[in-house]
């Protein structure tokens, strides 16, 4: 039976216990707050010098020698093309993959090669793909320093994400629709085009606006393929000029894109440049976010909506 | 999901041949193995980036090794390759590399740890549900932004305290760098807690355990492969990163252990020769690529011993 | 509750109890004694809400969000305190209360740290009185012939029955008043079961024995009063063989023959 005395013990025991719990709790907040407020800070102080430099004139000017009438036309228009370069390649490649290996890839020792060289891919440091585009797109298949070679290396960098985000899509769908699906007698590529995809589709999108929102923001790889970082134009437009440019010949021109743009204003010395940096790191900042935003959406409410 | 199950034999007389209704149509066999092999090849161009990877630092390395001998690579302490008395001491780009990652890790490695405790063990759902996205919004932002934001913001507060810190440092880098490590560390931290089933807790809650000393004694032990595995991403993260080093750390090479000096690391000297001029093919060119082999062999390191770690303590639970 | 009670202490009492899962009404005005040193049997079909009045006891359902405590209480003799007064600790009730669980639930730990937690959990540092306790738990648990030389390897790596003895060990180490088991043999081979059992038969001399378990003989075998609960109800409670015996409602008659339906 409990004395008295041994309750007392118990209680001094909990009573300090509870102690140490108040004070992680009060040290998990505090690290979040490290992080909530750094983010803070960092977007207000980006906004206070960069909001009043943003103007018409901003987004309809190249860049130039004068801080004051700098623009980041050239940038927003180049990072639109290499993310469509990128896009249109990396993820039909990403869902192919991924498709792949959740619904026909056999259990040997290929797949295993391709799941362990998938997951290292990922952890691979986006300059070495840089050097790769370097050594590959730009020099050995003379695609230069252009639209085409950036695009295609961001490809290479954000498809580990795609794959993951497909297969992470496919896996959630239910044993039961596949199974319903071949019990109708589908063959496997049926099954996947009519259901498997279908279902999955939502997931995969939300895979490809975060690998895109990583891409837009990548900055070295484009360095190190040599990326101009003074563009006082813009690529030929289809069927523009004379004699008319081809369909494609914006593919193979020369470009800047908004990272690069703001870290060559970063880097300048003249505190007005600075405030075009922040201007500029203001505009990247809401891309992202609003890609991010838009893709953690995405999933709330796929998982709200979700009906097996 | 291709696999063709056996039948039982059965005691009916075996038909002569197959009815044409059943048999395998030898046109749609053809498009299934078609679209099969298409999506194969999709799967295995990953396996191609890897090994184009390698071909093309190996290949470029290749030229430089043949100049530069692998001894002066190693142990000379100077790297000074553009300069007429040229040096090639990998060793002090790795300096920078490591005291910078070393400032990111006392950051991004605590705080993530204990974010992660808090969020899995302690937090109410709604704190949750808030804290994930928000994670998810600061890993997302980009690095050159976080360059700036060290060189502009943070660099002068740290002077005010410390009025002899050169505007480039390590420190300042480091510490920013620390913060955008946060959201891996904890993510995959937590997602390695929450992993933990929650038969272990009630065992942990019933014995009259409290939320920390269930969170420390029971579920962080169990979780403990995933956590390495999060601190190892976190480490290859710090290695590899580029804009916030090239930004707010300057580029000059600097054999120093101490961060409050300027200094290159491995990647911001590749940013550096990139947005130079040299001509393709000079040995400056190649120096890239010896120095990037460099931080290939270390993230495959630390890769492996990530996925080593994961096979050899993967939780029974 | 007529049932035959002399020379039995009271150790705890069920009053008027409900219980909510959120919106779901789980227990219903439910009453029943618990004698002290005795072992007690909560039987019933599954969703009967046998579990969920078990874990009322050690305030389990404080750990999760929506389940609240509506009504009535759950005294606790001799110190005639209510466990679910909003003003009592639930870790002072786990730390008095112990638990068993439904599956073997060894943390990934030694075998010697599974049953030393629940002691370092309240403080005990002492290596050589750890020593003592953890000894004398496992022999209480019928298991230190079995892994005394041992003692640093995973409790993970016994076998299944082994493990379930591990856990009760973890619960006996702490001299708890109460120990309860939920369903402990359910994931068990019948061999492990009936050790099971009869070590349950020995711990009632040190210990007052609340358990849940969806098998009839085993309640019949092991306990001293049983009570059948349905819907959330405690349809019936009394001394173990009348109830199996001569059970005074028909619902308990039919579920305990078999009839039930």
């Amino acid at each position: 039976m409990l004395k008295a005395a041994d309750l007392d013990a118990i209680r001094a025991i909990i009573t300090r216990a509870k102690r140490w719990d108040l004070f992680f709790s009060m040290l998990g907040i505090l690290s979040l707050m490290v992080g909530v407020l750094t983010f803070t800070v960092l977007f207000v102080d980006m906004a206070i010098q960069g909001v009043p430099r943003l103007s018409y004139e901003f987004f309809t000017s190249f860049p130039s020698r004068r801080a004051e009438n700098a623009g980041i036309l050239s940038a927003w228009v180049g990072t639109i093309l290499v993310m469509l370069v990128t896009a249109l390649s990396a993820v039909p490649l990403g869902v192919a993959a991924g498709v792949y290996l959740e619904e026909y890839a056999p259990k040997n020792w290929v797949t295993d090669i391709i799941e362990i060289n998938i997951s290292n891919l990922a952890g691979i440091p986006s300059i070495v793909y840089g050097l790769l585009a370097l050594g590959l797109f730009v020099y050995y298949f003379g695609f230069g320093q252009s639209i085409l070679s950036a695009g295609l290396t961001l490809a290479l960098l954000i498809l580990p994400v795609i794959i993951v985000a497909t297969r992470e899509s496919i896996r959630a769908i239910p044993q039961s629709i596949h199974e319903g699906s071949y019990a109708c007698g589908a063959t496997t590529w049926q099954t996947v085009s009519d259901h498997i995809l279908p279902y999955s589709s939502a997931g995969i999108l939300t895979g490809v606006i975060i690998g895109m929102a990583r891409a837009i923001g990548e900055t070295a790889p484009i360095i190190t393929i040599g990326a101009l970082t003074f563009i006082a134009f813009l690529p030929t437009a289809p069927f523009a000029g004379d004699p008319p440019a081809g369909l494609f010949d914006w593919i193979l021109a020369p470009f800047t894109v908004m990272p690069i743009q703001m870290f060559n204003w970063t880097s300048r010395p003249e505190a007005a440049f600075t405030v075009n940096a922040a201007a500029a790191g203001f505009v990247l900042v809401f891309m992202t976010l609003a890609m991010n935003g838009l893709a953690i959406y995405l999933r709330y409410q796929l998982r709200k909506n979700i009906k097996w | 999901m291709t696999a063709s199950a056996s039948h039982p034999s059965q005691p009916l007389p075996l038909g002569s041949g197959i009815s044409d209704r059943l048999s395998k149509k030898a046109s749609r066999h053809v498009k299934e193995r078609i679209i099969e092999g298409l999506l194969f090849s999709a799967a295995a161009f990953s396996v191609f980036v890897t090994i184009a990877i390698v071909y093309v630092l190996v290949k470029e390395s290749w030229v430089f090794f043949e100049t530069v001998p692998l001894s002066d690579f190693l142990f000379d302490t100077q790297w000074t390759p553009l300069f007429d008395d040229a040096h090639y001491g990998i060793m002090v780009l790795l300096s920078g590399t490591l005291t910078s990652s070393a400032v990111a890790l006392l950051v991004a490695i605590p705080l993530g740890t204990i974010i992660a405790i808090y969020l899995s063990e302690f937090a109410g759902f709604k704190v949750r549900e808030i804290a994930k996205p928000f994670l998810e919004l600061l890993g997302g932002v980009p690095t050159i932004v976080y360059g700036y934001f060290a060189l502009t913001f943070l660099t002068p507060i740290l002077q005010t305290i410390y009025p002899d810190l050169p505007g480039f440092n390590l420190l300042s880098a480091g510490l920013v760098m620390g913060i955008m490590i946060i959201p891996y560390v904890a993510s995959l931290s937590e997602d390695a807690m929450r992993a933990v089933p929650m038969s272990l807790r009630e065992g942990s809650y019933a014995m009259g355990a409290t939320r920390l000393q269930t969170a420390l004694w029971v579920v962080t032990p169990a979780a403990t492969s995933g956590i390495a595995s999060a601190y190892i991403l976190g480490i290859s993260r710090a290695v590899g990163e580029t804009m916030i080093l090239a930004v707010a750390a300057g580029m000059q090479p600097n054999l120093t252990f101490n961060p409050t000096e300027p200094g290159a690391t491995i990647t911001s000297y590749i940013v550096q020769v990139a947005l130079g001029d040299l001509p393709h093919g000079s040995i400056g060119y190649q120096t890239i690529f010896a120095a990037g082999l460099t931080l290939l062999l270390m993230t495959l390191f630390f890769n492996l011993l990530g996925y080593w770690l994961r096979k050899r303590f993967r939780e029974v639970y | 509750m007529e049932a035959g009670v002399e020379g039995t202490l009271l150790k705890a009492e069920v009053r008027d109890l409900d219980f909510f899962y959120g919106a779901f009404h789980a227990l219903k005005r439910v009453s029943m004694p618990i004698y002290d040193h005795k072992v007690t049997a909560l039987i019933g079909p599954s969703g009967c809400g046998k579990s969920t009045l078990l874990r009322c006891f050690n305030r389990m359902h404080d750990l999760y969000p929506g389940n609240r405590y509506a009504g009535g209480g759950i005294v606790l003799h001799p110190d005639d305190t209510n466990l679910l007064a909003p003003g009592v600790d639930p870790i002072e009730v786990r730390m008095r209360i112990s638990m068993v669980f439904q599956k073997p639930n060894p943390f990934p730990k030694s075998i010697y740290e599974n049953v030393a937690y629940s002691l370092r959990v309240r403080g005990m540092t002492n290596k050589s009185e750890l020593d003592d306790r953890v000894e004398s738990a496992l022999k209480g648990a019928a298991l230190w012939g079995e892994v005394s030389n041992r003692l640093k390897e995973l409790g993970a790596n016994l076998s299944g029955g082994q493990q379930q003895r591990l856990c009760i060990a973890r619960a006996l180490a702490s001299d708890p008043e109460i120990i309860l088991f939920d369903e402990p043999t359910s994931a068990l081979d019948p061999i492990a079961t009936a050790s099971i059992e009869e070590l349950i038969t020995e711990l009632k001399e040190k210990v007052t024995i609340l358990i849940v378990t969806h098998n009839m003989q085993q309640a019949a075998r092991i306990s001293d009063f049983t009570g059948y609960m349905y819907l959330g109800e405690m349809v019936e409670f009394g001394v173990t063989d009348q109830v199996f015996i001569k059970p005074q409602k028909k619902a308990t008659e039919d579920y305990i023959t078999g009839r039930f339906g």
